[in-house]
């Protein structure tokens, strides 16, 4: 008895000791964080004033009109995403590559480089912008002094200044996944593309490219995600024209104290950005890059 | 040898006698990936240049715009402005305490997920990748809403449970990397040979994942240092580090916070080289 006993138990004794290794973490993840944005649906239906109190009226209406109040922003703020994110990945593909194909012995201190800018804070990093791009400051004030530019030339508080921000910032995470989905590839492949007769610009559309779609995949939902949502660099770098969802998530928020329009808007945002990447997963024609 | 293995070692032996295409070699060297290579990562160094440099410029103006000479001025006077400092303080107090319940809470997770067998792995699996896939700003906004309906206050308290909140999920994925890679043979030879499965863990399995738990202890203490969005609308009155600077972006950024960036983000490469270098030589 005592000698049949012990695969089943122990795989019972197991199963309970998974549970408790859970339970603190999930349950913090299911309080704080599932529980948030389920309530936050049933804020999104509240009517009310701050003064007054918000009561839970099933105001569908707030969606309508949100839309109707905010499109602007909700398209700037994709249309935004979506240039920053092909710009991404413009730039970090080659980088990418060249750390995977040609990185050698030197692939682990150029991927440093790459994230070494995560070592500095997200808001000074973007305020550093501001510094480099102000209108007198050290570029645009030289090449201004040199005449090169007209005196009233600006880059700041345009939507190329946002964009620019939110490029810069974003680019590593574009490259990580990319890198990792390129390191894995097989270099006997490209040798065989080779022995193929084939030339390095086919080598690279018929092995390359389309093995290292999942990093591309993957470097585009971390790029389109936070930028997306990002406020930050809109409200630093740039003005009253270039704001974005999440400037106007901030402000109803936290300063006109209009929870109910936050929420709905919230929600949007999320429902945009999920529309995004499923329209992105089926253009990109690959049921295993989600696995 | 079959015939297609006889043309492919013919070709391999005698180039000349396939089709009369040239061969050209993929992956061949050339000089205009590296010098690509090395402009997209000056690219992203010019801010961490620009943050360093203008902490050491001697401006008498009220915008720290352009260079104007070298002091070491606001090093020594890093912390007159009183409010700046306590900011600093509150970040690296809120960051200490964070990391580490979200480092214990992160990993006890991780090592659920990756040696232990129990229903539903695959949904807890998907559900720690929920908070990495969701806009800070929602997070942050939703937050909000919970705690003023709830009515608990804003300050400390919630800047705490917000940032482990989203410190939980990179802690995860970081250590299963680590609990993934390495063999369960040494656990059974520990078991074999009668330890207890408390004993085996503290002795077997917790060095050979230490360097994971590290390197996710490193990036949750980054991730809550760095936070701002999720932190402004959990913050009430209390100020951190980039609550602050951001504050002041408005009415020019004192070169101080440059020389704390400065400090940040040397301490933070020191310790992340020192780790790598720590965990060759254990290699």
């Amino acid at each position: 008895m005592a000698v049949a006993v012990p695969s089943r138990s122990r795989s019972r004794r197991g199963r309970s000791v998974a549970y408790l290794l859970l339970a603190p973490g999930l349950l913090w993840l299911l309080v704080f964080f599932a529980w948030p944005i389920g309530q936050m649906f049933f804020t999104s239906l509240q009517t009310g004033s701050f003064e007054e109190g918000y009561q839970l009226t099933w105001h569908f209406q707030t969606y309508a009109d949100v839309v109707g109040q905010f499109n602007t922003q909700l398209v700037r703020s994709l249309v935004y995403s979506l240039i920053v994110t092909g710009g991404c990945l413009l730039i970090g593909y080659p980088l990418a590559y060249g750390i995977a194909m040609r990185g050698g012995k030197w692939k682990n201190a150029l991927l440093f480089m790459v994230i070494l800018p995560f070592f500095v804070s997200f808001v000074i990093r973007t305020l550093s912008w501001k510094f480099i791009l102000a209108d007198d400051g050290m570029v645009l004030g030289t090449l201004k002094n040199w005449h090169l530019l007209p005196d009233d030339f600006r880059v700041l508080a345009t939507s190329i200044a946002v964009i620019a921000g939110l490029m810069y910032n974003f680019l590593p995470f574009m490259v990580l996944p990319l890198y990792v989905a390129l390191e894995k590839l097989d270099p006997s492949l490209l040798e065989a593309a080779g022995d193929l007769y084939s030339n390095r610009r086919t080598a690279f559309l018929k092995v390359t490219l389309p093995l290292s779609l999942p990093g591309v995949f993957a470097g585009s939902l971390l790029t389109f995600i936070p930028v997306a949502g990002d406020f930050v660099n809109a409200s630093l770098l740039g003005s009253v024209n270039t704001t974005m969802l999440g400037n106007v998530i901030q402000r109803e928020m936290l300063i006109n104290n209009d929870y109910p329009t936050g929420a709905a808007i919230s929600f949007i945002l999320m429902a945009a950005i999920l529309i995004g990447v499923f329209v992105y997963a089926r253009l990109l024609g690959t049921e295993e890059l989600t696995g | 040898m079959s015939d297609v293995e006889a043309v492919l070692t013919l070709e391999r032996a005698e180039p000349g006698i396939g089709p009369r295409r040239k061969r050209k070699r993929v992956g061949r060297k050339g000089w205009v990936l590296p010098v690509y290579m090395a402009l997209a990562i000056a690219y992203l160094f010019i801010p961490i240049g620009v943050m360093i440099l203008f902490g050491f410029n001697n401006f008498k103006g009220k915008f720290n715009f352009t260079w104007e000479g070298f002091t070491l001025r606001h090093w020594r006077e890093l912390f007159i402005f009183r409010d700046l400092t306590i900011a600093l303080e509150n970040s690296l107090l809120i960051a200490a305490i964070v990391t580490v319940i979200s480092t214990v809470l992160g990993t006890l997770i991780a090592l659920a997920l990756t040696r232990h067998k129990f229903r539903g792995r695959s949904g807890t699996n998907l559900f720690i990748f929920l908070p990495m896939a969701t806009p800070e700003v929602v997070m942050g906004a939703s937050l909000l809403a919970l705690f003023v309906t709830i009515g608990l206050a804003r300050g400390l308290v919630t800047i705490l449970i917000s940032h482990i909140m989203f410190d939980i999920s990179f802690v995860v994925v970081t250590v299963k990397a680590r609990t993934q890679g390495f063999n369960t043979e040494w656990e059974e030879a520990a078991k074999d040979l009668g330890a207890t499965p408390w004993v085996t863990f503290w002795t077997v399995t917790f060095p050979l994942i230490l360097p994971g738990i590290m390197a996710a202890a490193a990036l949750a203490f980054a991730l809550s240092i760095d936070d701002y969005v999720v932190t402004t609308f959990n913050a009430g009155q209390t100020v951190t580090f980039p609550l602050w600077v951001f504050g002041a972006s408005r009415f020019g950024v004192p070169p101080q916070v440059n020389v704390m960036g400065t400090i940040i983000f040397a301490v933070g490469v020191v310790l992340a080289l020192l780790n790598v270098a720590l965990q060759r030589r254990r290699v």
